[in-house]
């Protein structure tokens, strides 16, 4: 078994008499996907937040690269290699494409304390930025306002600034929401190579892509965590039909 | 290489700038120069608050405690230059000075240590609360200025003769007015630089979205706080020249309407371009001569010139004269 890249034990968040998140253990292997499903309001997105250190849990642990980063807020978690997409894509509308993934690029170099040289010749950021969206297909964007670009573009940008960060994991929350069936086919083929870079914690509700991708599932119900399993497990697991899956399965 | 919109307008208002007293000069008009150094300074005090306010998205309502600042730091020390009377005795002893590079310096530092701390305090909150903590803070200055009486409390201080620049006759109107305008165009010159370099993108960056700052590893609040610091310096400096064109220097200079009247100048002229300040600070100054001379109610018309930039052209005078912003 290859080893945790990621791990989660005993994860509990509560938001008054809700349980957002119960006891949830799971972790994430090298070079795999792991998908998280679950229905609306099961706490995938509160679970990607605490996580990613924007939420600080009521309890249990989170190790990261063999450390426990309970205390690290979401700014040291993202340096030390945890890099999350946003639902709603969440990036800087005046600023070009090229700026939002050279943004990422300065925070890796860890030289943003710098007054005079001017960053848009900058060749250590430019070119660097450049390449990760020529691999995301943004290339002839650069230097489009992000405000100005379609909604399947921003989600592709979202991608390309997570993957400017060089991160050891993704932390990707619905990464095909509100893309075209040709949009999400194209997303689902990206996805599937990048795992062998880092592996992926993949929160999505379109199924195909999840079927296709996922080396394993976790099915998350009210904040529980009621089976994890390789694809046919799900698809067989008689709890999950009747949570989740429905008549879909 | 084509010019765009901008340079061209930016171009005119710098030559304007420069070209008014000259013409001033000729005529023998004295009050004229005298009027386009008060906009060269309010403008710099400008440059200094559109870096936060219009670089950042930060509304500072406090930057004239930093005005004052700088304007006292000119007062006090030429006040103790000119008594003879050292500013302290232990553990070393220091003495006033009528030379502006020295008070320029001093205000400098005087201004980043207080925004410093004020900054470390104001800038954990965010929206409305961030304004009206920056105004208590100024008010704070302003109240502690004018219950110290040793620097003349309410009543200020006056600077008998012009603080001295190597070279220069300070006291010659058009020679001061020289040395007020290289100083704008050194602090806009440096804010220019500023914002296109690493530093200017996070600056920017925290304005839009600090989720995605946070997201891409950059802790907004340090980027916040070093802006604070060197927009107070900016606006500090500018203080200290104010005094020394004035000759005077009171808590007026630090009080909210002060605050108000920087805001005013950078929100008129267009926020967050580079000269912006410049233009509204131009207005200001050309409209409280025109209207005020004969209309005592001047500000009620700028009030509503005020209210119509807010509600429609958002990029103020040069937003209006060259066309929206591109992208940063």
């Amino acid at each position: 078994m290859p080893e945790a890249i990621l791990s989660l034990s005993h994860i509990t968040k509560q938001f008054g008499s809700l349980l957002a998140s119960d006891d949830v253990t799971l972790d994430l292997r090298a070079g795999e996907i792991h998908a998280l499903i679950g229905p609306n309001g099961a706490g995938k997105s509160t679970l990607i937040k605490q996580i990613a250190g924007e939420l600080k849990s009521d309890r249990g642990d989170i190790h990261f690269n063999g450390q426990n980063i309970n205390g690290l807020d979401a700014v040291a978690r993202t340096r030390m290699g945890l890099a999350r997409t946003f639902q709603v894509s969440s990036l800087m509308p005046e600023f070009s494409v090229l700026q939002n993934v050279m943004l990422a690029r300065q925070s890796v170099s860890g030289k943003v304390f710098r007054f005079f040289r001017p960053v848009l010749s900058d060749a250590s950021l430019v070119d660097p930025a450049m390449a990760q969206l020529e691999r995301v297909g943004l290339a002839d964007r650069a230097q489009m306002r992000a405000a100005d670009i379609s909604h399947g573009e921003r989600r592709q940008l979202e991608m390309a600034v997570a993957l400017a960060l060089e991160p050891r994991a993704f932390l990707l929350d619905e990464p095909m929401a509100g893309m075209g069936p040709e949009g999400s086919k194209r997303l689902t083929g990206f996805l599937d190579g990048l795992r062998a870079q880092a592996p992926i914690l993949l929160v999505e509700h379109d199924m195909d892509a999840v079927f296709a991708l996922a080396d394993r599932i976790s099915v998350l119900v009210y904040g529980r965590v009621i089976a994890t399993g390789t694809v046919d497990d799900i698809r067989g697991n008689d709890d999950v039909k009747r949570a989740y899956l429905g008549e879909e399965a | 290489m084509t010019m765009n919109r901008e340079t061209l307008i930016n171009s005119i208002l710098g030559l304007a700038l420069v070209a008014v007293p000259l013409i001033a000069l000729g005529m023998d008009e004295p009050f004229i120069i005298t009027l386009a150094t008060k906009v060269a300074i309010f403008a710099m005090a400008g440059v200094g608050l559109n870096l936060v306010l219009g670089y950042g998205g930060l509304v500072s309502f406090g930057h004239a405690a930093f005005f004052g600042i700088g304007g006292y730091a000119a007062g006090i020390l030429a006040s103790h230059a000119l008594n003879y009377e050292p500013i302290m005795t232990w553990p070393f002893e220091v003495e006033g000075t009528t030379q502006m590079i020295v008070i320029w310096i001093v205000a400098l530092v005087a201004s980043a240590l207080i925004a410093l701390a004020i900054g470390a305090i104001t800038l954990r909150t965010s929206g409305v609360y961030f304004i009206m903590i920056t105004l208590a803070f100024a008010q704070m200055i302003y109240y502690f200025a004018i219950s110290w009486p040793a620097y003349g409390g309410e009543d200020g201080l006056s600077i008998y003769v012009r603080n001295g620049f190597p070279g220069l006759n300070t006291l010659d109107p058009i020679s001061f007015f020289a040395l007020c305008a290289v100083m704008l165009g050194l602090a806009m010159a440096f804010s220019a630089v500023l914002i296109r370099s690493r530093f200017g993108l996070a600056l920017q960056g925290a304005r839009q979205n600090s989720q995605r700052m946070t997201a891409v590893g950059i802790a907004p609040f340090r980027i916040r706080l070093v802006a604070f610091v060197i927009s107070a310096m900016i606006t500090a400096l500018a203080g200290a020249l104010y005094a020394d064109l004035n000759r005077f220097v009171s808590p007026t200079m630090m009080s909210w309407h002060m605050s108000g009247e920087i805001m005013v100048f950078v929100i008129l002229g267009g926020v967050g371009r580079l000269f912006g300040p410049l233009a509204g600070a131009g207005l200001y100054i050309i409209l409280e001569h025109l209207l005020g001379s004969s209309f005592e109610y001047w500000q009620l018309p700028l009030g509503v010139l005020l209210l119509i930039v807010v509600l429609f052209a958002r990029g103020g005078l040069v937003g209006v004269l060259a066309g929206e912003r591109k992208h940063a």
